[in-house]
């Protein structure tokens, strides 16, 4: 399998002085392309760090970050806002939706702010990407007024939108039912089976984890297993 | 930038209760600036139609030559004429102009007169009155006498004098009552009363009566030529201009009704002045209150920013849609605000129909398309610190919060 990304003594740091708090001290990592991976380790490891500097939304302090041959720690900020369109998608633990727009219109809002305009191709993928997250009904609610496991499903669908080739999600079933987050996680499993995208996928919990093809543990702020 | 603009309308349309009330307090600005535009405006042109609405907004007078003196051979004055109170100087070649400043755009009327002193005698009563002569046909050119008139007809004709209404009851004449006009030069004509007037300025209803241009002739023994030309025009504001204008054309010194008119203009300027910051306020106003509803608005919907930062969304489209959010604001508040000073301005007298006792407002001097741009322009200034604001949101906070 192919590399999709890389990333190698990457460390972070908050603070100074005395109230210095080093999240990342060195962590080296590989991606492959398809890969479905879940991201394992106590609270503080580093795991949410990690995910926010893979997502391009912050920068290491030190280390290498390549992805699909781009160098993303040198990249500006403009540069690394439209790679992160066109390349990455997130799941949020807390859904994250836009409150005032319907479950359509967030699922198309990657697209849309990419382009300017929701074009007529972009409304129909984002039905079918509702349809296949088995919320037909639900295109044209308001996304305030969707249960919790429902908007979990919008905020995949909208990851998915712009067909990237990763998905980065942040303890995506923390805030579901059994019931519901299994959904979540057989939906992802299905995308990653039939489209190829790679998921990292962090979680505490042990049986989301397994569903997992690899198991990344971090501690301390490197990969420990 | 057409998704931008989505994005700003549903931000609007999603708090309707707060935005009713942000465009609601924009339109009381627009409103306090149509009015007080209407009002000034108003004023201006009430003062001015009041002060210089009946005086010549352009005279030709010809050049008063210097008196002669009698020099001895070797330089020394030996007799000197003092210049007269009166002038003297005639337009001979007036005719020949007539045609010619009435073709000047702006120029509405044009009245050739013969100007002089005289005395006014009926019976053992005599008054000093200035005399002016009038074309026949053209009496209302420049003073309206004709609106003035409270017995008679402002027609003048031969043997004919209108005179005004302190003067008839200074010297207890009646309309068709005879008196006799002595000029200045000693020429005297009898004339009969064919009109008397009401001006409401005391100096013109208590010394001056008007003839017809014939009579003074007589009266001044000027066969040909006037002493001088007034001219009125549509917009008194052009006096100057037009002035230079008619000078260049004909040669004659053309005066503007401005130059002499210091005070006036003074005054009105320190009136509009006041009117600039009375609106220049109402536009803080509009500014201070869109920039602190959009800043509030920023920071309730930090979250949302940061979840659009993180789905790809460019710090400028943050500021667009937030800058848009501002000029959607003031496009609605100025257009609502203009609305309703057009029509609280309604039920005011229109600028030709000021009555005593009523706020002389002009509601065309609104400055209605002024202020919405005015309004806009602020609105979209007001909005860019905080869209700038919102654009540096760190998603990874804003997300987390």
């Amino acid at each position: 399998m192919t590399a999709l990304l890389q990333v190698s003594d990457l460390t972070k740091t908050f603070g100074s002085g005395e109230a210095e708090t080093r999240v990342l001290r060195g962590l080296s990592l590989t991606l492959a392309a398809g890969e479905m991976a879940a991201l394992l380790g106590p609270s503080g490891s580093g795991k949410s760090t990690l995910l926010t500097i893979l997502g391009t939304l912050m920068k290491p302090t030190s280390g290498r970050y390549t992805m699909l041959g781009q160098d993303l720690v040198a990249a500006d900020d403009r540069a690394l806002t439209e790679f992160r369109n066109r390349h990455i998608g997130f799941v949020f633990q807390f859904h994250n939706l836009l409150p005032d727009f319907t479950a359509l219109e967030n699922v198309v809002f990657p697209t849309a702010v990419r382009e300017g305009r929701e074009t007529a191709q972009a409304r129909a993928r984002g039905r079918d990407l509702l349809v296949r997250m088995g919320l037909e009904a639900r295109v044209n609610f308001p996304s305030s007024n969707l249960s919790g496991g429902q908007k979990q499903r919008v905020a995949v669908a909208r990851a998915l939108m712009n067909r990237p080739e990763l998905v980065l999600a942040d303890e995506p079933t923390g805030n579901l039912d059994r019931d519901s987050a299994m959904q979540v996680m057989d939906l992802i499993a299905e995308i990653n089976r039939d489209e190829g995208t790679t998921f990292l996928i962090s979680t505490h919990d042990e049986k989301i984890a397994g569903l997992c093809c690899r198991q990344i543990v971090v501690g301390e702020g490197v990969v420990t297993g | 930038m057409l998704y931008g603009l989505k994005i700003a309308t549903r931000y609007l349309t999603a708090s309707k209760a707060q935005t009713a009330l942000l465009v609601l307090g924009v339109a009381v600005g627009v409103f306090i600036f149509v009015f007080m535009s209407a009002l000034i405006g108003g004023l201006a042109e009430f003062i001015l139609s009041r002060t210089v609405g009946d005086i010549s907004h352009i005279t030709i007078e010809a050049d008063d030559p210097d008196p002669p003196l009698l020099i001895h051979r070797d330089g020394h004055v030996l007799a000197a004429i003092e210049r007269g109170r009166t002038r003297t100087a005639t337009l001979s070649d007036a005719a020949t102009y007539l045609p010619l400043i009435e073709t000047v755009p702006g120029v509405v009327a044009v009245s050739p007169q013969i100007g002089g002193a005289g005395f006014l005698a009926r019976g053992a009563q005599v008054a000093q009155v200035s005399v002016t002569g009038l074309e026949p046909g053209r009496e209302s050119a420049i003073l309206n006498l004709r609106g003035y008139i409270v017995e008679g007809s402002e027609r003048l004709g031969s043997g004919i004098v209108v005179l005004g209404e302190t003067l008839a009851d200074d010297l207890s004449l009646k309309l068709g009552q005879t008196l006799r006009l002595q000029s200045s030069i000693g020429a005297s004509a009898v004339l009969t009363v064919g009109g008397i007037y009401s001006t409401g300025n005391g100096m013109i209803d208590a010394s001056s009566v008007y003839v017809s241009l014939p009579t003074a002739r007589t009266l001044f023994a000027l066969p040909q030529g006037v002493t001088r030309i007034e001219i009125k025009l549509s917009d008194l504001n052009a006096a100057d201009a037009t002035a230079l204008r008619i000078a260049a054309l004909t040669g004659l010194d053309a005066v503007p009704w401005t130059d002499g008119a210091e005070q006036l203009m003074e005054a009105l300027n320190a009136q509009a002045q006041t009117g600039y910051f009375l609106k220049t306020f109402a536009l803080i106003t509009i500014v201070i209150g869109v920039a602190s509803a959009l800043l509030l608005s920023t920071y309730r919907r930090r979250p949302e920013i940061g979840i659009m930062r993180a789905m790809g969304a460019g710090r400028g489209f943050v500021i667009f849609v937030f800058v848009t959010q501002g000029a959607l604001v003031g496009l609605l508040g100025g257009l609502s605000g203009a609305a309703l000073g057009y029509l609280a301005l309604l039920p005011f007298p229109s600028r030709d129909a000021f009555e005593p006792g009523t706020l002389p407002m002009d509601i065309t001097q609104g400055s209605y398309g002024l202020a919405i741009t005015l309004t806009v322009i602020g609105a979209i200034l007001a909005s860019i610190l905080p869209a700038r604001s919102a654009a540096r949101v760190d998603p990874v906070t804003a997300i987390g919060q």
